[in-house]
């Protein structure tokens, strides 16, 4: 800030007396509100059911990931990289361990990056369906919701049967993965697909996507631009349903997924205007599909492949010689980016940076948040997905 | 009240010793004790009747462990929420905080006063009896503004608002599509309307005028749906945006009498819905009025009601939620237009001498039609069964 511009209240963190006009209130939604996702704060300024400005808050969860991850060796850290994006844990250890191998130059053996890939898919699946059954139950619609969750939990169960865990894995390690699959998780996870596409695909769609309601509450609702999108760094799902088609794993391979045959979902704006809230769920519902369309070629790779031990690239001591590194991979909610600096002498990073898809997506937030209602401003955070574990780290 | 004072005149010397307007007020005092005794009852069993069918369409059991099936869970539910503590938050303005509930319990519970359970099982016949159940509908919008203010919350003052709004507006087309069901019969008592409707299912209103009068119906009922605040239309407690609504400060039994008038509400508009088209107390056959020489009008009319409490229920738990403008769209643009259309086109047919009684066609289309939606129904039911009973069968094996 220059020091000649007066300080405003802009500058401030909450919206003063003087900003608001008559017949304005200021309404503080959250940290404790039932669909800010979390311990978001919003304070709106509504006249009426109208927002004129909105402004979130963001800071409530936070608990010096970046700061700890200073003061524990290299492998320490993945269990903290679970907690970012709690939703979806696979996929953010993901990207660390590909940052991780990347400064000490390990690449794992196809078997591991195929169980990468399908624990990635499968995760990518269990979040959608939190995101999207939540989507729904913001928007008032309860059964979906639980539908979703069940369907989840298979896929939770298949987790917890490798490595132990529900949520939170600590499953991929620099240069393998903690656990073989066990005997039989093919044949489960086949099953898992299977019913994916049988039951849950078409269902979601008949009783929630398809639904008139949904379509008016979300088509035309919070649009977000191609160009804002890309101005704001928007990635994952919220970039492509704002039309530009950007997929890590299409553009910039990791693991193996050079290997694999799926299409990356656009929003098309069926019903309205290209980038609405309406765009934004239907590509997590289609990937959902093209997530599962993966896992199966996975399966099928994997049944190929010689059986190699899992941790068998995994150092026994991790002291990469001084460098820095900066890898991502396409997390559920979308390009999740590691910046790892060693300075040769510790076992400890030096530090560590995350770019976050959440944070980027909420700071587009307050542009689209103007002049809508009330109702708009939950389908809203909803339909940009955030999780707070990620954003306030 | 009858039954009573003639159960007082059993008791030896009562006659002669109590005065008769002593022995009046105190059959009447008990009568309403008794009536406000089963009404309250009810919602334990609208609760119970919920929560397991929502555990039904969302793939789970429902309430399992207080007692066989969870009958026991609501009124475990009861008497937690009466000795929970009442709490006031420290802002709230006292007396219209009290108030506020009583109001929409009162409201809720007034509309039973005429709704007609036989030709003899009423409270009172008003001759305009159609007309006080809407105005007393409407008492209950006054409690839960009260609510919104009184609570010093600007959530439930957004509820308090959005459901003045609401309930405002969805009055309009229910009165109006209330307007052809008393063209047809020519009254607004409701002992009248239903008497208009019986001698069986073809005779009811759904189908007089076919197929106009289903679309009245259609209008009511979806007027109905928004008067009781259930989803699609539940803005002024939307939970996932108003935290609860108008009753987000509210605790403990105040929250329960929140609670009660919602349940009383949806039944008595049901009940409504049933005696203005679905012929009341009337059995769609005259043959199944009486069973072994007894009224069985109440059973019926229960039945219908419940019915449509069900319909209630399955929109709760399929459809999301409309949003305000949306909401007043569907009110003043969609119903409104409707119901005055309906007004004008069987005013006009009524004027003429060779359709006042109905379209020549109104008796063949009531039976076909309920059979079919029945069949439908019964064969979804059926496949839904078969289908749970393959999955756990699977599941078995």
């Amino acid at each position: 800030m220059s020091a000649t511009r007066p300080i405003t209240s802009a500058d401030t963190v909450g919206w003063r007396i003087d900003d608001i006009g008559p017949d304005e209130m200021i309404l503080s939604m959250g940290p404790q509100h039932p669909s800010t996702h979390g311990v978001l704060r919003i304070e709106l300024i509504t006249d009426g059911e109208l927002v004129r400005d909105a402004r979130p808050h963001i800071g409530y969860l936070h608990r010096c990931f970046e700061k700890h991850c200073e003061n524990v060796d290299y492998p320490g850290v993945i269990p903290y990289t679970d907690r970012l994006d709690y939703v979806a844990s696979m996929g953010n250890s993901l990207g660390y361990c590909l940052a991780v191998e990347k400064l000490l130059a390990i690449e794992p053996s196809p078997y591991v990056q195929t169980i990468r890939v399908i624990m990635a898919e499968l995760q990518r699946i269990a979040s959608h369906c939190v995101a999207i059954g939540t989507y729904g139950m913001d928007l008032g619609a309860f059964t979906p919701f639980l539908h979703l969750l069940r369907d989840r939990e298979k896929i939770l169960d298949v987790f917890e049967w490798t490595c132990g865990a529900r949520l939170l894995y600590n499953y991929n390690w620099v240069g393998g993965v903690s656990h073989d699959v066990p005997e039989g998780f093919v044949k489960a996870c086949r099953e898992i697909v299977s019913e994916f596409d049988q039951i849950t695909y078409p269902e979601l769609v008949n009783l929630l996507i398809g639904n008139k309601i949904f379509i008016s509450r979300t088509a035309g609702v919070g649009v977000v631009s191609r160009e804002l999108a890309i101005s704001y760094d928007l990635t994952g799902p919220n970039l492509r349903g704002s039309g530009v088609k950007y997929d890590l794993r299409k553009d910039e391979p990791y693991s193996g997924y050079e290997n694999y045959t799926f299409e990356v979902p656009v929003g098309e704006g069926q019903y309205g205007p290209k980038g609405s809230c309406f765009d934004r769920n239907w590509v997590r519902v289609v990937e959902m599909k093209e997530s599962a369309r993966i896992v199966s070629q996975a399966l099928d790779r994997l049944e190929k492949l010689d059986k190699t031990d899992v941790r068998e690239k995994v150092p026994k001591r991790v002291k990469p010689a001084k460098g820095e590194v900066f890898a991502r991979s396409e997390a559920a909610r979308g390009n999740l980016g590691y910046y790892v600096v060693a300075d040769g002498t510790a076992v400890n990073p030096y530090r560590v940076k995350v770019k976050s898809p959440c944070f980027t997506a909420m700071s587009a937030f307050h542009h689209v948040a103007r002049g809508v209602m009330i109702a708009d401003i939950i389908a809203l955070i909803g339909s940009f997905d955030v999780v707070l574990g990620e954003i306030d780290r | 009240m009858d039954a009573l004072l003639r159960l007082f005149s059993l008791i030896p010397g009562w006659d002669q010793n109590v005065p008769a307007w002593a022995s009046i007020s105190l059959a009447g005092l008990l009568a309403a004790g008794l009536c406000l005794g089963f009404i309250s009852l009810g919602p334990v069993g609208y609760v119970y009747v919920e929560r397991k069918l929502a555990g039904f369409m969302q793939d789970r059991l429902g309430p399992m462990r207080v007692g066989p099936w969870g009958l026991l869970q609501t009124i475990a539910d009861t008497i937690k929420l009466l000795f929970k503590e009442a709490i006031f938050p420290a802002a709230v303005n006292r007396p219209l905080f009290v108030v506020a509930p009583c109001l929409v319990v009162i409201g809720a519970f007034m509309g039973f006063a005429v709704l007609p359970f036989s030709p003899t099982w009423q409270g009172t016949d008003l001759d305009v009896g159609a007309f006080y159940v809407i105005a007393i509908g409407s008492l209950s919008t006054v409690g839960l503004i009260m609510a919104g203010w009184a609570s010093n919350n600007k959530y439930a003052l957004f509820g308090a608002m959005r459901s003045a709004a609401q309930i405002v507006s969805y009055e309009i087309p229910a009165v109006m599509s209330l307007i052809v069901v008393v063209m047809i019969a020519g009254s607004l008592s409701l002992q009248q309307i239903v008497a208009a409707q019986a001698g069986g299912l073809h005779n009811w209103f759904l189908w007089k005028f076919f197929p106009l009068n289903v679309i009245a119906f259609l209008v009511f009922f979806t007027a109905t749906l928004a008067e009781c605040n259930r989803t699609p239309f539940d803005i002024p407690e939307a939970e996932s945006e108003l935290v609860a609504g108008f009753h987000t400060e509210y605790s403990g039994f105040f929250f329960a009498m929140f609670f009660l008038a919602e349940y009383t509400e949806m039944f008595v508009a049901s009940a409504m819905v049933s005696v203005l088209f679905l012929g009341g107390f009337a059995a769609p056959l005259p043959v199944l009025q009486t069973v072994a020489g007894f009224d069985i009008g109440p059973v019926w009319l229960i039945a219908k009601a419940w019915a449509l409490v069900f319909v209630h229920m399955w929109l709760r738990w399929t459809l999301p939620r409309l949003r305000v403008d949306q909401l007043m769209h569907v009110a003043w643009k969609v119903l409104l237009p409707i119901a005055l259309f309906l007004i004008v086109v069987i005013g006009g047919l009524l004027t003429a001498p060779a359709t006042a009684g109905g379209f020549p066609w109104d008796p063949w289309f009531g039976w076909p039609l309920t059979a079919l939606l029945c069949g439908y129904l019964m064969l979804t039911a059926l496949r839904a069964w078969r289908w749970h009973a393959r999955q756990v069968r699977e599941a078995v094996a």
